[in-house]
């Protein structure tokens, strides 16, 4: 018996070994943890974090506020945008976080980094447009430009790092905060800048940590080690109704549709995207697909970005008898086995997307099954990118873009016809001489109303030719633990680092 | 002496094997349909110029033959530079030691827990063999062995952090601290050691046991008995030494289950070792980070069958004197 008991001692220690109880400490109030799902890879600007200003140690010449409203940052004032040459005058008494001085050397630097081919800047491409940059004095930046180039402006929310600093170095910009560690893979600690230009944040520390799975990161946050996180609309469910903790829900300019290819005899055919864009069920879509966190599409530019043409809109729900109306009035007559046809030619299609991206594929299922009621037969391929961009001009694609910013950010490509053809921009080779004519006078003038009636007329085309069949914008969904006043919810991007609605952080103050 | 052949031995194979399985590496990378500037640029690839896109390819030299760039690749490693990350944007060398230690130490905590609670807990049910405590290791065992590492560990976080709110369910330390010190770290030690040592223990406890049950059968343990020492001596001095001789071999066959375990716990735990690394690694393609990794797997398993071996040495003295075939 006394055997048994020593032996079974051993046994219980190895097992309990390390579990003393304890709980973690709690959280001081000027401590906020936040829980992000993907850790950057590089911390510099010049390599592409967060070049939209959802960095919170850098400043760029200009940010935004939630609202999307440009506002000079380490700029004086913002530019007027017109012709070929911009001109900065910079902000005075502005330091980085190592106590120099900010110079218009450091901007230079900055951006003749990114445009430097051996740097492989993932967001060179975003910057084509700067021919170079240089400075005449210490408080000034001009930009000269290959062609006049309106978004400039709002691209200046890159971050600027100091002059000759090492890209891969310790992080050091101007902004509201800075840093302190990396335990890459676990997570980043900022303190708040007490010498920032401007409002110095309320919480003094700041932590981002990362977890990439989204049940792991609902773990933690039910835990109690996060303050907020970021989590997908099915995973937010348990925090609904749980008392101290918020669910909030952004909405964002990340859409998905249908890109066509307009040289093949179906969905070349305005009858049949038109068609299409009445048959699908985009509030099933919502509801059953994204559960509940979206908002149906008609267009590429998101409501509530400033750039919206209310008039591009539709009713969430299908209409299959004036969908069915259109296809017969463009001769596309049913057949016996309940496909359309049009002059020997079948109403069939095949629509491709990427076969690990399981809302797409949800969305394309949902195309395909609200194409057949009226007698349209789509064939679903799910194929791995490399497949995929082999076939672009001949099948249809499931695809998303969106940006809240500048209505310039990829319309430009995906609707001009001189980037028909080029890789992921406009891959079904639109080409409308009136859509080139607006898309080039919209990047050529900075002046706000003129802008937005250009881009409405950008819209309502895309509309009328049915060049993408639109399906939802998603929803970003959060859930933040406690009261807090200045946390603010604009439309948001794709890409959040901690932009969007985690990046009002700088805001923040208990609410008591 | 035999050690010292044993060695030389095994150092002769090492070197063609880590040619063969970077070069196979290479070449599998190669073949994956995987495009590495599309995940380098990540979601930002879509809205990227073929241009640019060209422009990286051509910097990193993707263009080139597999052959041209292996031999790149095997004329740096032998300079001592592991090249650059291109997901990480670092020195691959600086990747792997701001994360090895990491790794390290939580493989070593596993595998001490692993020596002890194997052995110990499969004697244990050897020796009361068809007792409820028998039964009820087993069954676990047997359970656990059917269940993925992965799904362990959120339960582990399940049950010990969410609903009993007594250990941490992931990190490094306390998300809100900004310095690692010792308690904090330990109690974030526990679950993905203990997770590890679990998942990868049960195969071993079955075999102790198996392995005990029958030496218990063998004629010099019935001899022992008929001496009328105690049972206690024959278990520990007899049986045990015997049983556990095959034990050693299949520790360091089982070196590459624990690097893949370690790969399944880190990600789940949020560990910041190397081996969750790997996953970012192989999914962006990135040859530099991929070959390092791979070398250093293939190491960590030459490395485990050669300290079994030697440790057999020492424990079976026919492998002493009668030497290495």
């Amino acid at each position: 018996m006394k055997r048994r008991s020593a032996l079974f001692g051993v046994f219980v220690l190895a097992l309990t070994a390390c579990s003393a109880p304890s709980q973690p400490a709690p959280a001081a109030q000027d401590t906020v943890v936040l829980g992000l799902s993907s850790e950057p890879d590089a911390l510099n600007p010049v390599l592409g974090y967060a070049p939209d200003g959802g960095s919170l140690m850098f400043d760029g010449l200009v940010r935004r506020t939630p609202d999307l409203k440009v506002q000079p940052a380490l700029a004086e004032s913002l530019p007027e945008a017109e012709g070929k040459k911009v001109e900065f005058t910079l902000r005075q008494g502005v330091t980085f976080h190592d106590g120099r001085p900010l110079t218009s050397a450091d901007v230079v630097y900055t951006y003749e980094q990114v445009l430097k081919s051996g740097n492989n800047s993932p967001i060179r491409g975003d910057y084509a447009a700067i021919d170079k940059v240089d400075a005449p004095d210490e408080r000034t930046v001009v930009f000269h430009l290959k062609y006049p180039y309106a978004p400039i402006v709002q691209r200046a929310t890159l971050g600027i790092v100091p002059d000759k600093s090492d890209l891969s170095g310790k992080p050091v910009g101007t902004g509201p905060y800075a840093f302190v560690s990396w335990t890459k893979g676990d997570k980043i600690a900022l303190k708040a800048n007490e010498r920032y230009w401007g409002d110095v944040p309320a919480v003094k520390n700041l932590v981002l940590a990362y977890t990439t799975d989204d049940n792991a990161r609902a773990t933690r946050m039910a835990a109690g080690e996060y303050t907020a996180t970021e989590l997908p609309p099915k995973a937010v469910a348990r925090f609904r109704d749980q008392p101290g903790v918020t669910v909030h829900e952004a909405p964002s300019a990340d859409y998905r549709g249908v890109m066509f290819p307009m040289d093949q005899p179906v969905t070349g055919d305005l009858a049949v995207r038109r068609a299409l864009s009445l048959a699908v069920d985009r509030s099933a879509m919502v509801s059953a697909i994204l559960a509940g966190a979206g908002a149906p599409a008609f267009g590429p530019i998101a409501p509530g970005t400033g750039w919206h043409d209310p008039s591009v809109t539709g009713s969430a729900q299908p209409d299959r008898a004036e969908a069915a109306a259109t296809l017969e009035a463009a001769g596309w007559k049913a057949g016996a086995d309940g496909i359309r046809t049009k002059d020997g030619t079948a109403a069939r299609f095949t629509l491709m997307y990427p076969a690990g991206d399981s809302l797409r594929k949800d969305l394309a299922l949902a195309v395909a099954s609200d194409a057949k009621q009226v007698g349209i037969d789509v064939r679903l391929a799910g194929l791995d990118w490399d497949a995929i961009d082999q076939r672009m001009a001949k099948d249809a694609l499931i695809m998303g873009y969106g940006t809240p910013y500048d209505p310039d950010y990829t319309n430009y490509e995906l609707f001009h016809s001189s980037y028909a053809g080029q890789g992921y921009f406009n891959p079904g080779r639109y080409d409308n001489p009136e859509m080139d004519r607006l898309l080039d006078a919209g990047r050529r003038t900075s002046d706000r109303a003129a802008r937005e009636k250009t881009y409405q007329e950008v819209q309502r085309l895309i509309r009328d030719d049915a060049v993408w069949l639109y399906l939802v914008y998603l929803k970003h969904t959060y859930v933040v633990r406690g009261g807090w006043s200045g946390l603010r919810i604009g439309v948001e991007a794709h890409e959040h680092s901690t932009g969007g609605l985690l990046g009002t952080v700088v805001n923040w103050k208990p609410a008591s | 002496m035999t050690w010292v052949r044993i060695v030389t031995w095994r150092l002769a194979f090492t070197v063609p094997l880590l040619l063969a399985v970077t070069f196979g590496m290479f070449a599998l990378a190669k073949a994956s349909p995987f495009d590495p500037v599309r995940q380098y640029l990540g979601e930002r690839a879509m809205i990227t110029s073929p241009e640019v896109m060209a422009g990286i390819r051509a910097n990193w030299g993707l263009d080139k033959p597999l052959l041209e760039q292996y031999a790149t690749w095997l004329g740096n490693l032998l300079s001592g530079d592991l090249g650059e990350s291109r997901s990480l944007r670092l020195p691959v060398a600086q990747v792997i030691g701001e994360r090895l230690g990491w790794t390290l130490l939580v493989v070593g905590c596993a595998l001490v827990v692993m020596l002890v609670a194997g052995p110990v807990v499969g004697t244990l049910a050897a020796w009361r063999r068809d007792s409820w405590l028998d039964r009820l290791v087993t069954g676990a065992a047997y359970t656990n062995e059917a269940a993925p590492v992965f799904w362990v560990g959120l339960l582990a976080i399940w049950v010990f952090s969410v609903t009993l709110g007594w250990l941490p369910a992931g990190g490094l330390t306390d998300a809100a601290s900004t310095t690692v010190t010792l308690p904090d770290l330990l109690r974030h030690m526990v679950l993905p050691v203990a997770v590890l040592a679990f998942s990868q223990s049960s195969w071993l406890l079955l075999f102790v046991r198996e392995s005990v049950i029958g030496v218990l059968r063998e004629d010099f343990v019935t001899g022992a008995r008929a001496r009328g020492l105690r049972g206690r001596t024959v278990l520990l001095r007899h049986a045990l030494r015997s049983a556990l001789l095959p034990f050693i071999t299949i520790m360091g066959a089982r070196v590459p289950e624990l690097v893949t375990g370690a790969i399944l716990v880190e990600a789940v735990f949020s560990w910041p070792g190397v081996a969750g690394t790997t996953i970012k690694a192989a999914l962006s393609v990135d040859f530099p980070l991929l070959a390092a990794l791979t070398l250093l797997a293939t190491l960590a398993v030459v490395a485990g069958n050669l300290l079994a071996d030697l440790a057999y040495t020492v424990a079976d003295p026919r492998v002493r004197v009668l030497g290495v075939g």
